[in-house]
């Protein structure tokens, strides 16, 4: 067993950002993660930081612009620490040597983004998330912080109280992905989730192969409710091939999307008379799928994304990361051809539910980062929000598990913050398949002390590994891609009842072959093909999730379009969707939505750009 | 939450969950065998991967060997989709690291056809065939095509690869300056993403174990060029690149520069130092 006091898991931004803000409280702290911390998909955040920096803009505006993108959804008082706490956290990074792109005068540069009233956008180039990541890993190298890394978490060891918010967090079980070790690691203080997006949950992606949503499934089964999934943002320009990303930078820097009549359909179809190309990133997306479903796409799937008119220089200088990446996945010349793009699942906005300090409704158990849902981002995510979020909220989560000093939370957590009870009618029955008596979470009852419900924890741990390993069965990628070409094909940009039933179907159906996988790799040395199939699993959870929030919300909202309901409904809808796993028979509940904010109440109004 | 309708049918025949479990198998393993075969099929035109297999635990596997895979070939196929395709479609024990498909995250260097490069950018299409995916050479092989980065990992933390300055801004929201020409100075040696291919390229290297190596060397040029971090910082972090195991053992046969995939001038970047280092202990004399 491996003792500290924090134990962070996952290593990407929010998790980096988390265990130096727990180091710098004093606490002894180590990363567990299941690639090495610089392999980690922060890495492939291109365009940039939104902080407000300069003197005429303010982290009231900055508040209110991520106030309307989030249509509404997001809580005030997660928005508002959120905005007053980016600025530091981007002088943090400069400080800590992090190459961002400079003004003549040696100031760093910001530049304009989607769904921004003022340019606050700051970058390294079209790499942000790569220069980011290698920055805070130099700086987890340089206080000498302990990386478990390729150790991948597969339990959390949580008590079985009744409620949710009873529950003690006292470590987690990890599987050394080299040796075949199944190991403990006891948390004295804390266990803060950093484990980024659930991507994998569809088929066409910007998200790594690795972003399979571990953290939101080992939480939702321990007990604390996801919040929100039914927001993924669907980016309106990655690659059609792969899913490849092209940054939002390139719009920023004044690029132009076309149709097949070579129409800029932003303006000439009213998508965004105002904002055009740099509107939200969901108004983007649904202009492009209209355009293809209208019949004005290329080759009937995707549109032209030109950049050719900023001229090569200003490409080179600032966007020429995007010309390698068409290159090298789509076989297009930036430089001499507009670059064909389509929407792809880019972001998850829900979530762990968590408060402004990074906690669960389970004592000892944080989340942070995308695989968290502070709601900041409520139901759409501007671009450029999401390396700030995890550097303000890693920081905090960081901290406030060590013991630091942090303003008490406004934001209420666990299932007793419920309002209201869910109504909605699923075709199949969704949870666990049979035996309800999920055994992810230890037996509190049981045991006397903390160590005690770890060790019994990595003992179920073994148990399960070594039931997977010795028989043969079903081969977890059939499970896996059933998943994640139902939720492209009914889950995506355009949703309607009879899809999203059709989705949750399938899902049930996945769950049930997954009764019968078996790991045909019986090595104990690098089995990927064990840590795939306890992934998969993790991929059901995320999804049914996701479909089971997108049934229910009855409204149009942010990232969330329904056929049969194409309005937002505020006197109905301003709540959050709740989704707590209750022993295997999900509930769906709602939680008001905050709007009240630290200086002022937002009023709901109209989202036009 | 309510449930509309579903009723399985159930089965009357007793069956053992063991029965079950290879019934399902079978069925779905039949249904896998069919879409392998349409699309093989359907493809333009089919490849082969000769693909270097071993494991020291698994008996027929501690001898290594080369397994031979067929896979449908499409426009855009990189070397990663078609080692993903003989993983999920042949053999699920076919062990290689990978994650972000976008040649960021650096997990993915392999000799392909010998030469190092990343998988997920090197197109099936430019490559001649068969195509023949070993390990990264001179590095310890832990099973099939994944190698140990540990000693890779020890010469990067050896150079103290972290920014340092010698002071900072007194303010809590005033910025470091750094000239927009400085920032374009190091600029090339920050795209590193760790993945191994120059050091694995690497003659001496592959001679001298204790030798820094081309990514590591670079990284401390990334930062000892940085005006950021002051003279005195700049004193230490050459003295760590001037020792027995650093800059001076390059030949300069820019083998490591032409295998990096981010197109770092890394032999220029040692050579830089090697010339910085030459001006600094003149400074002294």
């Amino acid at each position: 067993m491996y003792k500290h006091d924090v134990i962070v898991v996952g290593a990407g931004g929010a998790g980096l950002r988390a265990a130096i803000a727990a180091h710098e409280e004093g606490a002894d702290v180590a990363l567990v993660s299941k690639l090495h911390p610089v392999r980690s998909h922060t890495g492939a955040a291109e365009g940039g930081i939104n902080a407000a920096l300069h003197p005429e803009d303010s982290w009231e505006l900055h508040a209110y612009d991520t106030m309307k993108g989030s249509d509404y959804l997001g809580d005030a008082p997660a928005i508002d620490t959120f905005a007053k706490q980016a600025p530091d956290e981007v002088i943090q990074l400069e400080h800590w040597g992090m190459p961002f792109s400079r003004e003549e005068d040696g100031t760093v540069s910001q530049r304009p983004f989607g769904g921004l009233s003022h340019p606050r956008t700051t970058y390294a180039g079209a790499e942000t998330g790569h220069h980011l990541l290698h920055t805070m890993y130099e700086q987890v190298v340089k206080r000498g912080i302990e990386v478990y890394d390729e150790w991948y978490v597969s339990r959390l060891a949580v008590t079985d109280h009744d409620r949710p918010e009873d529950r003690e967090c006292y470590g987690a079980v990890g599987y050394d992905i080299k040796t075949g070790e199944i190991d403990g690691f006891y948390a004295r203080d804390g266990v803060i989730l950093a484990t980024g997006g659930n991507g994998q949950a569809f088929d066409h992606t910007t998200n790594a192969i690795a972003n399979t949503g571990d953290g939101q499934a080992l939480a939702y089964r321990a007990g604390a409710p996801l919040e929100d999934m039914e927001f993924v943002q669907f980016h309106p320009t990655t690659l059609p091939s792969t899913g490849v990303l092209i940054s939002e930078g390139v719009r920023g820097e004044g690029g132009i999307l076309y149709n097949d009549e070579e129409e800029r359909f932003m303006f000439e179809y009213g998508y965004a008379n105002n904002e055009g190309e740099l509107a939200s990133r969901d108004v983007v997306s649904r202009a492009e799928l209209t355009e293809v479903n209208e019949g004005r796409g290329i080759e009937d799937e995707y549109v032209h994304l030109d950049m050719r008119h900023l001229g090569e220089e200003r490409i080179l200088d600032r966007l020429e990361n995007i010309l390698h990446l068409a290159e090298d996945f789509e076989g297009t010349d930036g430089l001499d051809e507009p670059m064909p793009v389509k929407p792809g699942q880019h972001y998850q906005m829900g979530g762990i539910e968590v408060n402004e300090n990074g906690q669960t409704c389970i004592d000892g158990l944080y989340a942070a980062g995308e695989c968290a849902c502070v709601s900041m981002h409520g139901s759409n995510r501007l671009g450029g929000n999401a390396l700030p979020e995890l550097l303000v909220f890693g920081s905090r989560a960081g901290q406030h598990a060590a013991g630091g000093d942090l303003t008490d939370p406004e934001i209420p957590t666990g299932p007793s913050a419920e309002s209201e009870d869910g109504e909605v009618d699923t075709p199949v029955e969704p949870g666990s398949v049979g035996d309800r008596s999920d055994p992810v979470v230890a037996d509190g009852g049981a045991v006397a002390t903390p160590e005690e419900l770890l060790e019994e924890a990595i003992r179920k741990e073994r148990e399960r590994v070594d039931t997977m390993l010795e028989r043969d069965g079903v081969n977890h990628a059939e499970v896996r891609e059933k998943v994640q070409k139902t939720m492209t094909e009914n889950v995506n940009v355009f949703r309607e009842e009879s899809n999203i039933k059709q989705a949750l179907k399938d899902i049930r159906e996945a769950r049930e072959q997954y009764q019968h996988v078996g790991v045909a790799d019986k090595s104990r040395t690098y089995n990927t093909d064990l840590i795939h199939t306890i992934e998969t699993r993790n991929v059901i959870d995320n999804a049914e999730a996701i479909a089971l929030g997108a049934l229910a919300r009855e409204e149009f909202r942010g990232a969330h379009w329904r056929k049969e309901y194409q309005e937002r409904r505020d006197d109905e809808w301003l709540k959050h969707t709740m989704l707590s796993w209750n022993g295997g028979t999900p509930n769906l509940y709602y939680k008001p939505v905050i709007l009240e904010g630290h200086e002022q109440t937002y009023e709901p109004k109209e989202r036009s750009y | 939450m309510s449930t509309e309708i579903q009723q399985e049918t159930e089965t009357t025949e007793e069956q053992s969950p063991e029965q079950i479990r290879e019934e399902v198998a079978e069925d779905l393993s039949e249904k896998r065998r069919e879409q392998i075969q349409e699309d093989l099929e359907s493809a333009e035109k089919t490849v082969q991967l000769k693909v270097f297999r071993y494991d020291p635990e698994i008996e027929g596997k501690e001898e290594p060997r080369f397994d031979s895979f067929t896979v449908p070939f499409h426009r855009g196929m990189t070397v990663l989709d078609a080692l993903i395709y003989a993983r999920d479609r042949y053999d699920s024990s076919l062990t290689f690291r990978h994650s972000c498909r976008q040649a960021v995250c650096g997990s993915d260097a392999l000799f392909i056809n010998g030469q190092q490069r990343l998988g997920c950018k090197t197109q099936m299409g430019d490559l001649e065939h068969p195509v023949r995916i070993e390990p990264l050479p001179h590095q310890d092989v832990v099973k099939d095509l994944v190698v140990d980065m540990q000693h890779f990992y020890d010469q990067m933390h050896a150079v103290e690869p972290y920014f340092d300055p010698d002071e900072l801004p007194d303010g809590e929201l005033e910025e470091q300056h750094q000239t927009p020409e400085n920032r374009e100075k190091v600029k090339l040696s920050t795209r590193c993403i760790w993945c191994g291919a120059c050091m694995s390229s690497c003659n001496i290297a592959a001679g001298d174990n204790e030798y820094l190596g081309p990514a590591a060397i670079n990284k401390a040029y990334r930062f000892a060029m940085d005006e950021r971090e002051g003279s005195d910082r700049k004193q230490e972090r050459l003295r760590i690149i001037e020792q027995e195991h650093g800059v001076w053992r390059c030949q300069t046969q820019f083998s490591c520069t032409e295998v990096c995939p981010k197109d770092i001038p890394l032999t220029e970047h040692i050579q830089a130092l090697k010339r910085e280092s030459i001006k600094n202990n003149l400074k002294f004399w």
